[in-house]
């Protein structure tokens, strides 16, 4: 068994919010009929977590279940535990139209911590993170800077962020440049 | 900036984060049809000035390919809806035609 390194191997940085690479996550892409019933049961017993509403991701720790899409799902987990649980739903959700793919490899997944957390994405993102458009458990995918990421909050000053992991430096670089910049204040 | 409401994630995506798709609604001739139909499919376009019915890509959301319908001349919006859909939907056509009565309607 190899010995798997997340992008940056757990770097951090202060600014004016903490930036940190959160290591290796299990990260799970899940397609097919997201009302079908058996998905929904297949994800609760998998991860153990509930189908989100859209756009956003329900968690219990390191455990959840995002939505992506009318049609995919991002399911999370420690990393260790992706293939087992990608067989897992494969075998539950045998005879439906549906695809599963572990893609812990192919992401990188970064933690935001500081009371400018929204200030700091809303540098580089066209999307709205005001308070009152963007909750605390909405997943937003989006851009930052030129390059496609997701985000969602798990509390109001707590952000993680996920990308693929090619782009991993350019966007562990770009949080750097702005978060060791200015508070903006646009909220 | 346009801003178009993708009909799949319902989130009011600006042009950034969208990908443009040209002409919507296209019939595809591939092979066996005549030269003039593919050249037709492939190149000939409508490209008025006013009414435009468009495909969309929520590139940077989603991912979602959607229809929009808006003015080139003013950049007004009339409505976006689902890829599933053959023809705009009769509340889309409705809403064009309050905006732009002497609009000539969707043909096909
Ligand atoms: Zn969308």
């Amino acid at each position: 068994m190899s010995n798997a390194v997340s992008v940056l191997g757990g770097a951090g940085f202060s600014g004016i919010i903490r930036v940190v690479d959160a290591g290796v996550t299990g990260m799970i892409t899940l397609r097919g009929d997201l009302a079908c019933p058996k998905i929904a049961g297949a994800v609760k017993a998998t991860v153990g977590v509930n189908l989100p509403q859209a756009r956003n991701i329900t968690q219990n720790g390191h455990n959840g279940a995002g939505w992506m899409s009318s049609d995919e799902l991002l399911l999370t987990c420690p990393y260790e535990e992706a293939c087992t649980k990608v067989e897992k739903l494969e075998e539950a959700l045998k005879g439906e139209y549906f695809l599963v793919a572990d893609v812990s490899d192919a992401r990188a997944r970064f933690t935001l911590t500081g009371a400018a957390v929204r200030e700091v994405l809303a540098k580089g993102s066209p999307a709205d993170l005001s308070p009152g458009a963007w909750p605390v458990g909405e997943l937003r995918r989006t851009r930052l800077g030129q390059v496609a990421v997701a985000f969602w909050l798990r509390d109001d000053i707590t952000a993680e962020l996920v990308c693929f992991r090619s782009l991993g430096k350019f966007v562990w670089d770009w949080l750097n440049v702005t978060a060791g910049d200015d508070v903006p204040g646009y909220f | 900036m346009l801003i178009l409401r993708c009909p799949y994630c319902g989130i009011c995506a600006d042009e950034t984060e969208l990908t443009p798709g040209g002409e919507a609604h296209l019939t595809r001739f591939g092979p066996g049809s005549t030269d003039e139909d593919f050249e037709a499919y492939l190149f000939l376009r409508q490209n008025p000035k006013g009414v435009h019915i468009e495909r969309w890509c929520h590139t940077c959301g989603c991912g979602k390919w959607f229809h929009a319908v808006r003015c080139t001349a003013t950049l007004e919006i009339f409505g976006t809806y689902s890829a599933q859909n053959l023809r705009p939907p009769p509340d889309i056509i409705e809403a064009i035609k309050i905006r732009r009565p002497d609009w000539g309607g969707f043909h096909k």
